[in-house]
């Protein structure tokens, strides 16, 4: 499996961008950070479309750019497809024009990248006869996704596809998104500030914060830390858990799930029992007990452990990361409360998860709640 | 009425066709370099280019006179080359057209260029194409028509040139002769009825001319992505 390799620096008024990774070439790999982290720039870097950037870029083992060297390989050379934001498709040309002008391209080798597969993958084909500015905001996405693949790109560059989009958009081409690297192969490399987003498409993420990586790794280790305030933004701070469907109820509907031999039950979800599913759960719709709660309408209570409290120096509150049998759960208290109940390290809790929390889009497979 | 002579009217054809031609090529990147470049002479460039708006055209074929005549350095070396002299020439009147009617073609590009902003081209740049292959199937076609004016307006400016003509052409019939010197000379000898014909032709060009041009400028509406 090969890996892409970057060492660069960029500095223009009053910023700095250096950060160094390697990332493998599978899957979606996520690039994490709020607004102005400098995310944005790093990809368009390595797309070489920052040529005042500085540093080292390997692709697979061949060099993109060698400063030192005087080597730069130009962007139409590196064959890293790009998904900008804004779509960017050529207004002088139809749905279909765009499409064959990236398919006309690209290099001939049979990789199961081709107009049927692409038109069929994002459903195209009923696009294909119209022209960009008829387009609504979703549908110039897919577009412009299924443009870039048709290039047959080596790597798939995607720079906040979604953020233009409202909530409903956004749900119905995660799906597509998800997909591609099974799909078609292709590594992406995807940059987001809605952690939502991430949790839901990759699988590695790299945070960056004010132009450097602040961390790295497996994304439901990342979002466990509770070092990394700022980079997952305090409010939607949560983790990802996986847990396998047991059973349903279609009286209440109601689903059963285990995760870490311990029961969660959500609202009906069509799942076959024994899929696995991916959820999340954020740190503001968990609370802790120190003792079994009784009388309570909350139905998902886990037993764990404390593992680690961090304190919010100025504020009201703490963030406590509890552990259930291995696996993470932050939970967002107030700082009286941790001092009340006397929590440390080690202290046996309950966790108290809200049903309704649990996040519709954040099913693996992007099913659908029935 | 007996009709004047027709000459100086295809000359002056000619002699637009051969400018607009020219200005196409070496406008089309002077303009690019103008709207994509960050560098600090940006400015003095501009203002270069734009010269020719202001200046009056004595000026500007004063100065031409000087630079094209066969004992000055580029005079002479144009004399040593081809045997023909610059000034008083078809050719040279191409030459100083071209310096004449540049802000007519550069600017339009210019705006045209700035509109298509460099997004299509780095979009295309990541779909693995040329600079080339993007200034010709993305940049050029979305400018299409700032083409269309840029054409234009500089064909129809070098139509109703008379001053630069006038210094560094002067008056030779099938050489220099163009339809405003034609008009000035007709004048000049109280010949009203020929100046009347020849100057009817041109406001009649000239009205064309700009009917066409903001006729296709509505048919051509901008289009967005």
């Amino acid at each position: 499996m090969g890996e892409l390799f970057f060492d660069i620096s960029l500095g223009f008024e009053g910023f700095q961008l250096s950060a160094e990774a390697r990332v493998a070439l599978h899957g979606i790999t996520a690039l994490f950070g709020p607004s102005g982290s400098g995310k944005s720039t790093l990809l368009r870097v390595l797309a070489g479309l920052e040529t005042q950037a500085r540093g080292t870029i390997t692709f697979d083992g061949e060099d993109w750019q060698q400063s030192g060297a005087g080597i730069f390989v130009p962007p139409h050379k590196r064959g890293a497809g790009f998904v900008f934001q804004d779509a960017r498709l050529f207004p002088h040309l139809g749905v279909h024009g765009n499409l064959s002008f990236a398919a006309r391209r690209a290099p001939a080798r049979e990789n199961g990248i081709n107009m049927e597969t692409v038109i069929k993958a994002l459903d195209l084909a009923p696009l294909l006869p119209r022209r960009p500015a008829s387009l609504s905001g979703g549908e110039r996405q897919r577009v412009a996704i299924g443009r870039t693949l048709l290039s047959r790109p080596r790597l798939l560059l995607m720079d906040e596809p979604l953020a233009a989009l409202d909530l409903k958009r956004k749900a119905e081409i995660l799906p597509y998104i998800e997909k591609l690297p099974g799909t078609f192969g292709v590594p992406v490399i995807y940059v987001s500030h809605a952690i939502d987003e991430v949790a839901q498409l990759a699988s590695r993420m790299i945070v960056l914060s004010n132009g450097t990586k602040i961390a790295e790794g497996g994304v439901s280790d990342v979002l466990e830390r509770l070092d990394l305030p700022e980079a997952a933004g305090r409010f939607e701070a949560g983790v990802v858990l996986t847990a396998k469907v047991l059973s349903h109820d279609t009286g209440y509907h109601l689903t059963t799930l285990e995760h870490k031999g311990q029961k969660l039950v959500m609202p009906l979800a069509n799942l076959a029992a024994g899929a696995e599913a991916r959820l999340r759960i954020r740190a503001r719709d968990v609370a802790l007990a120190t003792k079994q709660p009784e009388g309570i309408s909350v139905r998902n209570i886990l037993t764990g452990t404390v593992r680690e409290i961090r304190e919010e120096a100025q504020t009201a509150h703490a963030e406590v990361l509890v552990d259930i049998g291995g696996a993470g759960l932050r939970a967002r208290l107030t700082r009286a409360s941790v001092a009340e109940l006397g929590l440390q390290p080690g202290t046996p809790v309950f966790a108290l998860v809200k049903s309704i929390s649990f996040d519709r889009r954040m099913l693996a497979g992007g099913c659908e709640l029935s | 009425m007996e009709f004047p002579d027709l000459g100086p009217l295809w000359l002056t054809l000619k002699l637009a066709g051969a400018t607009t031609l020219a200005l196409l090529f070496i406008g089309t990147p002077l303009a690019w370099w103008i709207a994509f470049t960050r560098a600090r002479v940006k400015a003095p460039i501009e203002a270069i280019t734009a010269l020719p708006l202001v200046l009056p055209p004595t000026v500007l074929g004063f100065y031409l006179l000087i630079f094209m005549s066969p004992s000055s350095p580029l005079g002479s070396f144009w004399v040593s080359v081809t045997g023909d002299a610059l000034t008083f020439s078809f050719t040279g009147l191409v030459a100083a057209s071209v310096l004449y009617s540049l802000p007519f073609m550069v600017q339009p590009l210019q705006t045209a260029f700035e509109a298509v902003g460099r997004g299509p081209l780095e979009a295309a740049a990541t779909l693995r194409a040329s600079p080339l292959d993007a200034f010709f199937n993305v940049a050029a076609p979305m400018a299409a028509r700032g083409y269309l004016t840029a054409t234009v307006l500089t064909f129809a400016h070098t139509v109703g040139e008379f001053g630069v003509v006038l210094m560094v052409g002067g008056n030779i019939p099938g050489e220099t002769k163009v339809i405003s010197i034609a008009i000035y000379e007709h004048v000049e000898t109280i010949n009203y009825a020929d100046a009347h014909v020849l100057s009817g032709l041109m406001l009649l060009f000239s009205f064309l001319v700009l009917l066409f041009v903001y006729g296709m400028n509505r048919r051509m509406p901008v289009r967005t992505g």
